[in-house]
């Protein structure tokens, strides 16, 4: 029994090790270091001797003394095995070190003695191991994104693998790319655009929902049952199959290529789930309230403008933010009926710009920052107004 | 009393609701209906522009102190396919201008000449000429003739509206079209890309269930593929996989995993020797199940995270009391508690993953083995310009659907509204 979880603890651990050092060592490849092998045999021995060197020490030592006698001596190890680099990266390599050494001090030999004990190792090396791995797939096309649209495409043309940013170089040389797609490629405006279609669906969707969800939580009405249960089939049929239609009436009617057209589709294709969101917060709120509007003489819309409103601004900040990111990250619409250069919003005209073989790819990823910033940093600031609105709207997408 | 308030009730109520409800109807409802008219006419891109009469107007002096000028009016028929009828004509003279000899098509009232030219054929182009002259012998501004532009009006059939129908389109969907591997490619990118979502969202919403350091700061991590917007990430994904100049490939053949790079989304097949087997992996579409993987996989994992967050505590007790390890709580516990929402997210991911559109058109353009429906209606509508071909494969997609949506309430639908 101690045998087996002793060699599941040593077998997990350094592979966990592993992981850590060769995502280090990719990352650093990437700040332009010559690193041509991952030397996995080696330093999986080597991590193995650390797990089993930190686990028969276990509590003798103070905490403290134990991991950096351990990491400095481990670190030098590494740096005798692998290839020679910066001092950054020796520092880089003693703090992942240390933080596994640190990582793994409730284990020892008496803890190997407890009931479950591999399932329990392999549980929580999972979770460690999840956590930087979710994080290093999630970030690093974004990571790449951004140090793109720093760099220029002869560079990367010769070392694709050389993404070091030079700070000592001018502010506007680093950031040039974004000087350029603002002034020849005119994004200026289709920021303008696309924020105008944004908020303009913004506010006539909520235009619209809010007095039918009123209509749909509270009124008695013939045909509400049916109603209110083909809102979310409506919201399942896909954009594509509206996209022939919509394209020969819009054409017919003069409404392609221009923003009416798209703030026109925008606010139908995100009303069902704007109604939906709202009328289930309208239910919660108290009846009697209502009750006592009417009591003052309040008519439909003004219970609707002075009570419900009020009331409710938290759901209805959620369902602005969820449509309005839906609007600004829309593709399927403005790629079919925008073809004029005049009206693109900024999705459009970053797929415009690939057309061109020969657009430089630091200015398609300045124009990708440039699309994906304003959603991020709306997303991290409200995101408690968001997260409710995700699951609310949760079938879009 | 009460009655007259119940059908004021009423009354509010389809007023509140009527701007929206027509709005949903002219957009979305509307379009579904028109793609089986569409779908069962040949109409082709360029069919959809409704012919109109146009004239272009030109002055030219034909006496010295230009008391006298010819307009020459280049009149033509704007399709080359169709036919236009009731063709009107109307110009606006300046005071003290009158025609002279007008064409007998064409009559002279206040100021206006106006004109009947019947019908055109297509292609039709004719010089109309008309000769002006000041009745007091002034000179006419050329400027101002100039500037007046006639007005055209005329009756044309819109192709979409005759009563035409044919079952070509559905023929060729189901037989010209390689409609088997259609289907195929569709359910397996949907299905795949589902399972792969759901499966890394468990993975996911259990990390994130535990305590840790950062826990708030990994959970908004964790939906910023969702969120962003797919033009930036699907590009992103290009330039990290191609083949020449991409950082995946540059870092695998610098570590010398692969012996040469791989073109992950543009090679269709790649050849596997598995224990001596030989198989064929769709690579290309592989690749973009993994997108599709990594751009979805945060909404299952909201959703498994916010179910898991209201399972009782004492529950992991007990089982701990009764001697069961992680993984027996994980089986036991944890699985029978998030089956419910895990069946209706398997149901929406694989809606929604049938129509994905845009992230397979960004990162593949449907080539190299990605080609699926939601695909295929772009390429015949837009890149052929077969608009009843693209409309009969909606159709396809809409009857696909509404199969789906049935199993949907008729398995599960009881269980939604249980949560």
């Amino acid at each position: 029994m101690k045998f087996k979880s002793l060699t599941v603890y040593l077998l997990v651990s350094s592979i966990f090790l592993l992981c850590l050092l060769s995502i280090l060592k990719i990352m650093s490849t990437l700040q332009g270091i010559d690193f041509t092998n991952l030397n996995i045999s080696q330093n999986f021995i080597l991590g193995i001797c650390l797990s089993l060197g930190l686990l028969v020490v276990g509590n003798k030592l103070n905490h403290f003394i134990k991991i950096f006698s351990f990491t400095s001596v481990f670190t030098i190890f590494y740096l005798y095995i692998n290839e020679s680099a910066p001092i950054w990266y020796y520092i880089s390599v003693f703090i992942v070190i240390l933080f596994f050494s640190h990582k793994v001090k409730n284990y020892n030999l008496n803890y190997l003695k407890e009931d479950f004990v591999s399932e329990k190792i392999i549980f929580d090396f999972i979770t460690l191991f999840g956590i930087i791995f979710f994080a290093f797939v999630i970030l690093f096309p974004f990571y790449i994104m951004l140090v793109t649209s720093f760099k220029t495409q002869i560079a990367l043309l010769v070392n694709p693998l050389d993404f070091s940013l030079d700070f000592k170089k001018d502010l506007s040389d680093l950031f040039k790319s974004y000087f350029v797609i603002f002034d020849t490629y005119n994004f200026g405006r289709y920021i303008l655009i696309s924020s105008f279609v944004s908020i303009g669906t913004v506010i006539i969707t909520l235009m619209f929902a809010i007095p039918a969800a009123y209509a749909v939580a509270r009124l008695n009405f013939f045909g509400k049952t049916f109603l209110s249960s083909s809102i979310l089939i409506i919201y399942m049929f896909p954009a594509i199959v509206l996209v022939i239609p919509l394209y020969t009436v819009f054409s017919q009617l003069g409404l392609r290529n221009s923003v009416v057209g798209l703030l026109i589709v925008y606010t139908a294709t995100t009303l069902p789930v704007a109604i939906y969101m709202l009328q289930g917060y309208f239910k919660s709120i108290p009846k009697e309230i209502e009750d006592a509007g009417i009591m003052d003489g309040h008519s439909w819309f003004g219970i609707i403008l002075k009570i419900i409103i009020p009331l409710s601004l938290p759901a209805i900040a959620s369902v602005a933010l969820y449509v309005f990111m839906i609007a600004w990250n829309e593709f399927l619409f403005s790629l079919m009926f925008l073809d004029n250069p005049k009206s693109f919003t900024l999705s459009r005209a970053i797929q415009y710009l690939t057309g061109d073989a020969e657009t430089p790819r630091q200015y398609l990823m300045a124009g990708s920052v440039v699309v994906t910033l304003p959603v991020l940093i709306i997303f991290i600031y409200f995101e408690k107004y968001l997260v409710s609105g995700l699951t609310a709207g949760s079938v879009k997408g | 009393m009460s009655d007259t308030l119940s059908k004021i009730e009423k009354r509010t109520a389809y007023t509140l609701l009527l701007p929206a409800v027509f709005l949903v109807f002219s957009i979305i409802l509307f379009p579904i209906f028109a793609n089986i008219w569409i779908s069962f006419k040949e109409v082709s891109l360029k069919d959809i522009r409704i012919p109109e009469p146009r004239a272009k107007k030109i002055v030219k002096s034909i006496s010295d102190n230009n008391s006298e000028l010819k307009i020459v009016y280049k009149l033509r028929n704007s399709s080359l396919i169709q036919k236009i009828s009731d063709i009107e004509f109307k110009d606006k003279l300046p005071s003290n201008v009158i025609p002279v000899d007008l064409d007998s098509r064409c009559e002279f009232k206040s100021k206006i000449i106006k004109c009947q030219f019947g019908e055109w054929e297509a292609k039709y182009r004719e010089n109309f000429e008309v000769l002006i002259k000041n009745e007091n012998n002034n000179e006419i501004d050329k400027k101002v003739i100039k500037s007046q532009k006639p007005s055209l009006s005329g009756k044309a059939d819109n192709i979409l509206l005759t009563t035409n129908f044919t079952l070509k389109n559905f023929k060729k969907v189901f037989y010209e079209n390689d409609f088997l591997d259609l289907l195929l490619t569709t359910f397996y990118f949907t299905f795949f890309g589902t399972i792969g979502a759901i499966f890394f969202g468990i993975l996911a919403a259990q990390l994130v269930n535990q305590n840790f350091y950062g826990r708030s700061f990994m959970r908004s991590i964790l939906l910023f593929p969702y969120v962003g917007p797919v033009v930036a990430l699907a590009y992103t994904w290009t330039l990290l996989l191609d083949p020449n100049s991409g950082t995946f490939n540059a870092l695998m053949v610098n570590f010398n995993i692969f012996d040469e790079p791989i073109n992950l989304l543009g090679q269709k097949y790649m050849v596997m020797n598995i224990f001596g087997f030989e198989l064929k992996l769709r690579l290309a579409l592989t690749t973009v199940i993994f997108f599709e993987i990594w751009r979805y996989f945060p909404l299952a994992f909201l959703f498994i995270l916010a179910r898991l967050q209201a399972v009782p505590k004492d529950l992991y007790e007990a089982a701990e009391v009764d001697g069961a390890g992680p993984l027996k709580k994980f089986i036991h516990i944890t699985l029978p508690q998030i089956t419910a929402i895990i069946s209706i997210l398997f149901m929406i991911r694989f809606i929604w993953n049938f129509n994905k559109f845009e992230d397979i058109f960004l990162l593949t353009g449907g080539a190299s083995g990605t080609r699926t429906l939601p695909i295929n209606v772009y390429q015949q509508g837009f890149a052929i310009s077969d608009i009843g071909m693209g409309s009969a494969v909606s159709i396809v997609i809409v009857l696909l659907l509404i199969i789906f949506m049935f199993i949907y309430f008729k398995l599960i639908g009881r269980k939604a509204n249980e949560i």
